[in-house]
């Protein structure tokens, strides 16, 4: 059973967030798509300082076996890329919602939050 | 739903992640890939390989049938036991299959062919057969257990009836024995010692379980593409297939032009392909950038022209990316590969990667 943590948000595409006090949201990919894709190898981070739109494939996370895309759940600015998975893509795995954190991104419009997934409703596309 | 192999049940309760592969459902890993990986350049793994398609090829004219149909040259193989890989290819020297033959004795051969060509491949043996007096006999009712390693053969030799350890113990490299109903031969596809045991598909689990219980960890497809590719070893349908020739796929050294007057099929096309100079050629690459090769990436040669990934991964024993390239023949030592827009560099390098544990590069 993977791990949902009840404090974060969620897209269909098994991307996390987590909100920020300062108007940023960290960003990475959920417990069960580490599952599925297996041990990573190469994350590709998006650059920091571009402007992503929601649903824009902004980063890249490779298994042994396939690269996927990470989609941007919001739109804003990246301000930072968690630089630690460039010498440690394994952090993905190990630790998806602490270390293994993709981006963080800065957000032009708050109001998209309210689109995005709580825990229950994560958990029962899981179960689709 | 595809077709399940005998040893299915036991995959699914060890954890298997099972996918699908040319039809059948396999094993992709059982928890870590890596690890899994690891554990067969380091100790003892075992593939469930039963998916293959195992076909005995019977009859006083079975030498002469398959020195017609095969690019090697199973003249060659005077001792029984003797174990050969080969391309089997159309007319137009393109390769239908990549294949293992067995020589087991005079007038008896066992092929070992790809899953996912097992259509094409039967319907071609059966095509050549046409006047010639030979049996084409396929065996779903054997299974194929792969165990692979420094330690596999030992830990796997335990487990084998007492009164056929030594017999298996002693087998030389590409050497294949018949010990009661099985048929443990001393070759692999991962670059590293072990067998490919092929049984009857009622003891498979039993067989499975036992390894299992001596420390051979189960391994699925994904590691064992990553260790053949490490060991420099093609995948039919991503290295070569029927639009390719052996020549242009690295196998040259699989392709026995003496004696002259041996007419295999495809002969004719290879030899015109010699004469004129083989266009393109098949190499290893290293990738000296962050990134991952993967099959159908672009590779630019700076004035010579384009090529393309046929297969491409992360290298778990050398912690970078490794693939294989096919690329115009003038090709030098260093490339650029177009990984999503970008260029990155690589270094053209002669497989394997890897061998008996060891870099190689």
């Amino acid at each position: 059973m993977s791990d949902i943590p009840g404090d974060l948000k969620f897209t269909k595409s098994h991307e996390w967030i987590r909100e920020e006090d300062d108007g940023k949201v960290v960003v990475g990919i959920t417990d069960h798509a580490q599952a599925a894709l297996g041990d990573l190898v190469f994350v590709e981070p998006p650059e920091v300082g571009s402007e992503v739109a929601v649903g824009e494939a902004c980063a890249v996370v490779e298994s042994v076996k396939a690269a996927s895309d990470v989609y941007s759940p919001v739109s804003g600015e990246v301000v930072e890329a968690n630089e630690a998975l460039a010498d440690s893509p394994e952090l993905v795995n190990q630790d998806p919602y602490g270390d293994g954190w993709i981006m963080r991104i800065e957000l032009s419009d708050a109001s998209e939050l309210d689109r995005l997934m709580d825990a229950n409703s994560y958990e029962a596309t899981l179960e689709d | 739903m595809g077709k399940k192999t005998v040893n299915y049940d036991v995959h699914v309760e060890q954890g298997a992640r099972m996918v699908d592969f040319g039809g059948w459902d396999m094993p992709v890993h059982y928890g870590s890939q890596i690890e899994e990986h690891h554990a067969v350049r380091t100790d003892a793994g075992m593939f469930d390989v039963s998916h293959m398609t195992v076909v005995d090829i019977d009859g006083a004219a079975a030498g002469a049938y398959l020195e017609r149909l095969l690019a090697n040259d199973v003249g060659k193989l005077t001792t029984p036991g003797k174990a050969m890989y080969t391309c089997m290819l159309n007319e137009d020297g393109g390769v239908i299959d990549d294949l293992i033959t067995y020589y087991l004795g005079d007038g008896d051969y066992r092929l070992v062919v790809n899953a996912a060509t097992r259509d094409k491949d039967m319907a071609w043996l059966e095509q050549q057969t046409e006047g010639i007096d030979v049996a084409i006999t396929e065996r779903p009712d054997l299974a194929m257990i792969a165990v692979q390693g420094p330690n596999a053969r030992e830990k796997a030799a335990a487990c084998l009836p007492s009164q056929h350890r030594d017999a298996a113990m002693s087998l030389s490299p590409f050497f294949a024995a018949r010990l009661g109903d099985l048929l443990v031969a001393r070759t692999g596809y991962t670059g590293e010692d072990g067998w490919e045991i092929i049984l009857p598909a009622d003891s498979s689990e039993e067989m499975w379980r036992a390894f299992a219980a001596v420390g051979i960890r189960p391994c699925g497809l994904g590691a064992r593409d990553t260790l053949r590719l490490e060991a420099g070893m093609n995948l039919y349908g991503s290295d070569m297939d029927e639009t390719t020739t052996p020549l242009e796929s690295g196998l040259g050294w699989t392709v026995a032009w003496e004696p002259q007057e041996r007419r295999f099929i495809g002969r004719e096309a290879l030899e015109a392909q010699r004469r004129e100079g083989v266009p393109r050629k098949l190499v290893g690459l290293l990738l000296e950038d962050r990134g991952v090769l993967r099959a159908h990436q672009k590779v630019l040669v700076d004035r010579v022209g384009e090529g393309e990934v046929t297969s491409g991964t992360f290298s778990p024993t050398l912690s970078r990316s490794i693939g294989l390239a096919r690329v115009p023949a003038g090709t030098g030592d260093s490339v650029d590969v177009d990984i999503r827009g970008k260029r990155l560099a690589a270094r053209v390098v002669r497989p394997p990667f890897v061998r008996h544990g060891k870099a190689r590069v």
